[in-house]
C-alpha cells in the first residue's frame, strides 16, 4: 500500500476511474426546500447518491480494487450488510476482471434479494453466512476467516474505516475525495468555508471521507450522526459512539456495543448500512479529542427525513443518509441565516423503497 | 511451581518418555458446564499432558465452524469467564494436568487484565493463549502475567516471516504455538506437513522452547507426523466433533476413545 500511495501513476489511474467510471466529481447542491423556513441556514447536499452504484462505497472499492490488481491478487472478497458494498465490490471486480466472492449474512441475503441478484449479475458469487446473528458482523467475521486461509491469492476489500491497520487509514484515504471536492466546491461558490459538516456514521467511511476535507479547518464543526434505532437507551440501537464502550472488534480498538463481559451485542437500525456494533477507530479519536461531535437519530426520525427529502427536494435518500438529514434539519434551524451546512448525501434510497413500503403498509405490525 | 514451570515440566516429561505432548482443547460450557467438567477429567486421565480450556466468545475470528458453534452453544447456556474459571479451579483441585485458558482479547480486557491474571492464579491455571493479540499488543497482558508466573504462549502462522517468528519465539512463554497451515481452526483442512517440517527446523536453530502444533490436527496420523518433528500436538475441533450431540458420561466416553487413539500415536 505504501508503495502504491507513493506512486503518482496509481493515483492517476484511481482518479481516471473515479471520473469516467464513477462519474466524479459529484455535485454540491443547495437544498432550497428541505427545511422550508426562511430563517434557517443554507443547506448543501454533497451528492454521493449520484455516483455509479448509488453511494460513496464505490470510491473505496475502486481504490482497493486497483491495489488488488497492483499486488497481483487473483481474487477479491468482501463483506456486505445491505449489499451496497457488495455491489460496489462486484462492480470494480467486473471492471478490472478480478473474480469476487461476497460474504453476506443469511438474514440479509433474504432481506436484500435485489442486491444479491445485482451482485450475481455482475459476476460475483454470494456466500450466505449462517453463523451468529447472520448479519453484517458475522459476514465480516466470515470474510476475515476466509482471508486467513487464502491470504496469498486473495485481497480483502473492507467496506468501511474499520478492521485492523491499514484499513481504517486506507479506506479514509480513498473516501477523502468527498471532502476535498466538497471543500473546493463550497469555497468556489460561497467564498467561505461551511459552518458545519454533517454525515451519518455506521462504520463511518462516508463521514471520515467528508470530514477529512475539513478536519484542519478548526472553525468548521463536524457532526457524525449515528443510528439510535429505537433510542439510545434501548437495547435496539447501533450507536456505538453514543451508547457503547471501548473495546476491541475486528482488529481495532474503538467504541463497541458490548455486554459487561465483552461479548459484542446485537444491534438494530432501520438502516442495514448503519447496523454495525463497532465504529472506525479514527471516529473514536475525533470524539475523544473533541474535534467532532456525535449525535444520533432514531429510526422514526430517519424515516421522517427520508420522506421529507423525497417530497421537498425530489431526492429519495438512502436510509443511512436520512439519519444525517434528520439532524441537519434541527441544526439548520438552530444556526439561522448565518449558517452554511454541508450534508453528505451518501447514497440514494432506491434500495430502501421496498423496505420502507413494507414497514408502512397497514398490514405490518 | 508457577504456571510457566508447570508447562515446561509437562513438555519435559513427554520428552523424557520420547513422545510429543498431547494438548486437547475444550470449550468451557459446551454443551454444558457439567459435561465440560467430565471432559476435563477424562482428558486428564486419558493422557493429556496439558489442557486448553476455551473461554467462549461470540466472535471468534481465529476459529472455524466447529469451535465457533461450540462457543455459541456455551454462551447460550450461560457460560461466562467466571464459569470457565470455576471449571479450571475444580479441575486443577482434582489433579488435572496444567490448564491454559484460550481466550480472545476483548473479554479479558473488559474483565481487567490484572483481575484476570489474579483469577487465573486462584484457579490454579498455568496461563492463557490470546490468539488475536499480535506481538506488539501483548505488553499489557505480559505485565499482568509475568509477576504471577503465568504463561503467555504466542502463535506463529505460516505467513509469519522467519525474522518475526524468531522475535515471537523469544517473547513466547513456556512454548511456541505453531499454526499448522493457513486459515482458522477446524478439521476440514489438513495441516501442511512440509511447511511444519521446514519451519520447525528453522525455529530449532533460534529457540530451545518446545514447539506445539495446532489448527487442523485431528487424526492419529496427524499426531504421528507431528510427533516426529515437534514437541506437542494441539487437538480442538476434531475432539469436539468426537462427542458432538452427546452430553455427560456419554460425551466423556466418546472423547476418551478418540483421545486414546491419538495418544497411541504420540510416540
Amino acid at each position: 500500500m505504501d508503495a502504491a500511495f507513493a506512486d503518482p501513476a496509481f493515483w492517476d489511474e484511481y482518479r481516471a476511474l473515479l471520473r469516467d467510471f464513477v462519474g466524479r466529481p459529484s455535485p454540491l447542491m443547495q437544498a432550497t426546500r428541505y427545511v422550508g423556513e426562511p430563517n434557517a441556514a443554507t443547506l448543501l447536499f454533497k451528492r454521493e447518491d449520484l455516483n455509479h452504484t448509488g453511494a460513496h462505497k464505490i470510491n473505496n472499492t475502486v481504490g482497493q480494487g486497483l491495489l488488488a490488481k497492483r499486488m497481483g491478487k487473483r481474487r477479491i472478497i468482501a463483506e456486505t450488510g445491505a449489499g451496497q458494498h457488495g455491489v460496489a465490490t462486484a462492480t470494480i471486480g467486473a471492471k478490472l476482471g478480478i473474480p469476487v466472492d461476497v460474504f453476506m449474512g443469511a438474514l440479509d441475503v433474504e432481506r436484500q434479494s435485489l442486491n444479491v441478484y445485482v451482485m450475481k449479475l455482475l459476476g460475483a458469487r454470494v456466500h450466505p453466512v449462517t453463523s451468529g446473528t447472520q448479519t453484517l458482523k458475522d459476514a465480516t467475521n466470515e470474510a476475515f476467516r476466509e482471508w486467513a486461509g487464502r491470504v496469498e491469492d486473495t485481497f480483502y476489500v473492507i467496506g468501511s474505516v474499520v478492521g485492523a491497520h491499514p484499513y481504517p487509514y486506507m479506506v479514509r484515504e480513498f473516501q477523502k475525495v468527498i471532502g476535498l471536492e466538497a471543500r473546493a466546491q463550497v469555497l468556489e461558490r460561497y467564498k467561505r468555508l461551511p459552518t458545519d459538516v454533517i454525515a451519518c456514521v455506521g462504520g463511518g467511511s462516508n463521514a471520515m471521507g467528508i470530514f477529512s476535507g475539513f478536519v484542519d479547518d478548526s472553525n468548521v464543526r463536524l457532526w457524525g450522526v449515528e443510528a439510535a434505532g429505537h433510542g439510545l437507551a434501548s437495547p435496539d440501537t447501533a450507536a456505538s459512539l453514543n451508547a457503547g464502550s471501548i473495546g476491541i472488534l475486528h482488529g481495532s480498538r474503538s467504541f463497541v456495543l458490548q455486554s459487561a463481559e465483552g461479548q459484542v451485542r446485537n444491534t438494530h437500525s432501520i438502516s442495514a448500512g448503519l447496523d454495525y456494533p463497532g465504529v472506525g477507530p479514527e471516529h473514536a479519536y475525533l470524539k475523544e479529542s473533541g474535534r467532532a461531535a456525535y449525535v444520533a437519530a432514531t429510526d422514526e426520525e430517519a424515516l421522517a427525513a427520508f420522506h421529507r427529502c423525497a417530497e421537498r427536494e425530489g431526492i429519495v435518500p438512502a436510509l443511512e443518509s436520512a439519519h444525517a438529514l434528520a439532524f441537519a434539519e434541527r441544526l439548520a434551524l438552530e444556526r439561522g441565516r448565518e449558517g452554511l451546512i454541508v450534508v453528505n448525501l451518501s447514497g440514494r434510497g432506491d434500495k430502501d423503497t421496498r423496505h420502507v413500503a413494507a414497514l408502512e403498509s397497514p398490514l405490518s405490525s | 511451581m508457577n504456571g510457566c514451570e508447570l508447562i515446561r515440566e509437562a513438555f519435559a516429561l513427554a520428552k523424557s518418555e520420547r513422545r510429543c505432548a498431547l494438548i486437547p482443547y475444550l470449550c468451557a460450557g459446551d454443551p454444558d458446564a457439567e459435561t465440560t467438567a467430565l471432559l476435563l477429567a477424562t482428558a486428564g486421565s486419558t493422557g493429556a499432558d496439558i489442557l486448553e480450556l476455551g473461554i467462549p466468545y461470540g466472535d471468534p475470528l481465529a476459529d472455524g465452524p466447529t469451535i465457533a458453534a461450540a462457543a455459541q452453544r456455551a454462551l447460550d447456556g450461560g457460560m461466562s469467564i467466571e464459569g470457565a474459571l470455576r471449571l479450571m479451579a475444580d479441575a486443577t483441585a482434582a489433579g488435572a494436568p496444567p490448564i491454559v485458558a484460550f481466550t480472545y482479547l476483548n473479554p479479558i480486557v473488559q474483565y481487567g487484565l490484572e483481575r484476570f491474571a489474579d483469577a487465573l492464579l486462584s484457579a490454579g491455571a498455568a496461563g492463557a493463549i490470546v490468539p488475536d493479540a499480535p506481538l506488539e499488543e501483548t505488553g499489557p497482558i505480559r505485565a499482568a502475567f509475568s509477576p504471577r508466573g503465568l504463561a503467555l504462549p504466542l502463535l506463529i502462522a505460516p505467513t509469519t516471516p522467519l525474522e518475526r517468528a524468531a522475535e515471537i519465539a523469544e517473547a513466547s512463554d513456556a512454548f511456541l504455538y505453531l499454526v499448522s497451515r493457513l486459515g482458522v481452526t477446524g478439521a476440514r483442512r489438513e495441516p501442511d506437513f512440509d511447511w511444519i517440517d521446514e519451519r520447525v527446523a528453522e525455529l530449532r536453530e533460534r529457540t530451545s522452547k518446545p514447539i506445539a502444533v495446532g489448527f487442523g490436527v485431528g487424526t492419529a496420523e496427524h499426531v504421528r507426523r507431528i510427533a516426529a518433528v515437534a514437541d506437542g500436538a494441539i487437538v480442538g475441533s476434531a475432539l469436539i466433533d468426537s462427542y458432538a450431540g452427546s452430553r455427560g458420561e456419554d460425551a466423556a466416553l466418546r472423547a476418551a476413545r478418540f483421545l486414546e487413539s491419538l495418544r497411541a500415536e504420540a510416540g
